[in-house]
């Protein structure tokens, strides 16, 4: 069972803003309020509105499970692997070895009042990444799993 | 005064679309009632200064919940029957 055309049409508009709303988040967890989790869950949002949308099959073209699985498994290993690099290093677990190395997010923090520079936090930005790839994989899945008991009692 | 107003208009809403909730039978309307409290409830946390379970909530309770909400309706019956 699909929704009518408007709501389809509304979604499909709304769907890019969402996505790029919740990036944003992400992105600047480390400057301004929000961060991973919310950020993944905005993105979350989006990907529930597509699937209240439309019908079972129609979203199954559009996402695999299988996919939305490895996301949240990848965005874990992604978490645990940042951290664990810095045992590498010789340093101590979760060790932040990015901050003012002048590498990737590795810009010192400038003095005084500034609007924030996003190339900085050193691996807190990587781990907002990975928690916001985490995030939007497990949510989507818990409404992807309740569309697909629906679809079984509709049969019924 | 301004913020005071603000704040007394908040939580008036909040206690109203709590009552509509409990109100409708139409189980939609009360699915979108309990959307709107989850979205005053956000706002009432950005007044208290907590942007950050401001967004949560207004993702989670506004978004998340509502989605699932709406998916149970579309499988089960949409008006609630009358109690014998």
């Amino acid at each position: 069972m699909r929704m009518s055309k408007i709501v389809r049409f509304s979604a499909d508009v709304l769907f890019g803003a969402i996505l790029i709303f919740g990036f944003y988040i992400i992105l600047h967890g480390h400057l301004t309020p929000g961060g991973g989790f919310q950020g993944g869950a905005v993105v979350a949002t989006g990907a529930a509105l597509v699937i209240v949308a439309y019908s079972y099959e129609e979203v199954l073209h559009m996402i695999k499970k299988a996919g939305l699985m490895l996301q949240e498994s990848a965005g874990l290993v992604m978490f645990a692997g940042v951290a664990l690099i810095a045992l590498g290093l010789g340093t101590t677990f979760f060790f932040n070895y990015l901050a003012n190395s002048g590498l990737l997010f590795g810009m010192s923090v400038p003095f005084g009042p500034n609007p924030g520079e996003l190339n900085t936090g050193g691996v807190l930005p990587l781990m907002n990444i990975a928690v916001g790839i985490e995030v939007w994989g497990g949510l989507a899945i818990v409404i992807l799993y309740m569309l697909s008991g629906i679809s079984k009692a509709e049969e019924a | 005064m301004i913020e005071t107003i603000i704040h007394v208009l908040v939580i008036a809403g909040l206690v109203v679309s709590a009552i509509l909730v409990f109100h409708f039978r139409d189980l939609l309307a009360a699915a979108l009632a309990s959307a709107l409290f989850s979205f005053l409830i956000s706002l009432e946390f950005y007044i208290l200064q907590a942007p950050d379970v401001a967004i949560s909530q207004a993702a989670i309770g506004a978004g998340l919940t509502t989605a699932i909400f709406i998916l149970a309706i579309r499988s089960t019956k949409r008006y609630e029957e009358d109690i014998p």
